[in-house]
């Protein structure tokens, strides 16, 4: 059976030259970077290089990078690190409604510590409006936490207009970059961030390794590793050195493909949501119709439920992922549909495909020939009455993907 | 995560359909919470002749809703009235645990359609 991969938001695979580098540090080159002996001092020279390379890669100085686990350690040292470094200063801290759980969750932890929060509210495609955030900053704020673009809707974030606005008030900025990395330009200084984020397995680099960008000069502390004085004693812990050479490798790959890899994926996006939507009829794309990520797809299809479509997909061979309640692991369906204004109802439906430097044209034709027959299956079997069921009042497009359309 | 069973039923489902001379219909479940399981029943003599189904869900609410029309069919009301929600998973080998309480309701749906019928004929 053909197998297609839809799913480059979930993960990517290691690319070859990703992984012959990485091997070399794992069965060859030892050492523990941190030892005086040539066994060390060989493999600590990768990893100083593979810091270089992530540094090139979003304009930062080497010692402004730290290697972590991935991007959930990233984010929690990241906002766990600027609360606690700025206690004394104040006790507020700010973010989006639709941020992944590795900073919504953290920054919620922080809330049980005294910490106050505000979530900022998007729009009905997923945008927040840099003047909410402007207006949400008092004297106690000491860090805003927004992402740079969203891993469900694809959603790119004005990042430069909210932190011009930090600046103006001082308030320390971190950005999760997870998902703008390697698809879009992602320089600190045209960002104005302090923090960001970075994940190796969505680049082509594996699992378990990541990075965060520190501004020089950013008030933060280590609060949640203790241990030795690797990364300068900013990350306690033997560095996972095939990891990093990893991220060093797939962090040069990314920055010199960047602009041929955007356009081929953005190319065959477009053709697959110009298909979808003019082929299958109830279906509304989710997430802002040009600000969004290179290789981003994502829609509701209406009166079918997204599990079922996954399931359908994969036995087709085709991998994709859904915001539907079934997949979220608890009974709501995805916090991010939901805090655009989708209704439940429709949310249930989400199907989100993110394409990859690996996908074809000939993916698109399969996924349409395959996913035609499989939303007429699931609709035949539904019992919800496509006339009426979901009836909007309003001709407007963005009224009927969202309650919150003022259109 | 799904049974091998879950997934046969899930991918060809027993009797989808409606019954447009239904002697009894039932309906659970909403939109909102993402399952709705519709049962339509036909009724011979007190026993299951006929029975059909419309859901919109997961795998599971499919899997589930065919799973309960064939252990239905044929049986007499009180026997169609002792199945029940964990002997349809059962049926299926199993269900994932989280999907046990939100997407395991096709019997509920039975039952439906047997209270409607039993109203419609004043029993």
């Amino acid at each position: 059976m053909r197998r297609v991969y839809m799913d480059h938001s979930a993960t990517t695979p290691v690319r070859a030259e990703v992984a012959e580098e990485m091997y070399k540090y794992i069965i060859d080159n030892f050492g523990n970077p941190t030892s005086l002996h040539s066994f060390g001092r060989q493999v600590r020279n990768a990893v100083e290089e593979a810091r270089e390379n992530v540094a090139a890669s979003i304009g930062a100085k080497t010692n402004e990078i730290v290697f972590t686990s991935g991007g959930t350690e990233s984010d929690n040292m990241a906002i766990h690190g600027v609360a606690h470094a700025n206690k004394n200063k104040g006790n507020h801290i700010i973010t989006s409604a639709v941020e992944h759980h590795a900073v919504i969750n953290t920054v919620k932890a922080l809330g049980k510590e005294g910490f106050t929060i505000t979530i900022i509210p998007v729009d009905k495609h997923g945008v927040v409006d840099p003047d909410d955030v402007a207006n949400a900053i008092t004297e106690k704020t000491i860090l805003v936490t927004i992402m740079h673009a969203n891993n469900e809707v694809g959603t790119i974030q004005p990042i430069q207009e909210i932190s011009k606005i930090t600046r103006e008030h001082g308030v320390i900025f971190h950005t999760d970059a997870v998902q703008s990395f390697g698809k879009i330009p992602v320089n600190v200084d045209d960002l104005g961030v302090d923090l960001l984020t970075i994940s190796g397995h969505k680049i082509y680099a594996p699992k378990g390794i990541g990075a965060l960008y520190i501004r020089k000069g950013t008030r933060w502390k280590q609060s949640l590793f203790h241990g030795g004085s690797q990364e300068r004693l900013r990350r306690a812990g033997t560095e996972n050195v095939a990891g990093i050479v990893a991220l060093g490798k797939a962090c040069r790959l990314a920055t010199d493909d960047l602009e041929s890899e955007a356009r081929h994926i953005s190319q065959l996006r477009d053709r697959l949501i110009e298909e979808v939507t003019s082929n299958i009829s109830y279906v509304n794309i989710t997430g802002h119709p040009t600000r969004r990520i290179p290789g981003h797809a994502s829609f509701c299809f209406q009166y079918i439920e997204g599990e079922s479509m996954l399931l359908s997909l994969d036995m087709k061979g085709i991998a994709a992922s859904s915001g539907s309640a079934c997949t979220s692991g608890s009974l709501e369906p995805s916090h991010v549909l939901l805090s655009m204004g989708i209704p439940h109802e429709v949310a249930h439906g989400s199907i989100r495909l993110t394409l990859g430097r690996d996908n074809t044209e000939e993916d698109i034709d399969y996924f349409m020939e395959v996913m035609q027959p499989i939303v007429e299956r699931l609709r035949a079997m539904s019992p919800l009455d496509q006339e009426t069921e979901f009836q909007m009042n309003s001709e407007c497009e963005a009224c009927k993907v969202s309650s919150s359309c003022r259109a | 995560m799904y049974t091998e069973k879950v997934m046969d039923h899930f991918e060809n489902p027993r009797n989808v359909g409606e019954i447009s001379d239904a002697d009894g219909v039932g309906q659970v479940g909403n939109p909102t919470c993402g399952d709705i399981m519709k049962i339509y029943i036909k009724v011979d003599q007190n026993t299951i002749s006929d029975v059909r189904f419309k859901t919109f869900g997961c795998g599971a609410a499919i899997a589930t809703s065919s799973m309960v029309t064939e252990l239905v069919k044929g049986k007499t009301l009180e026997e169609a009235l002792q199945i029940s929600n964990n002997s349809v998973a059962e049926a299926l080998d199993g269900l994932p645990p989280k999907k046990m309480h939100c997407s395991n309701l096709a019997a509920d749906a039975l039952h439906a359609a047997i209270k409607d019928y039993r109203e419609k004929n004043g029993k």
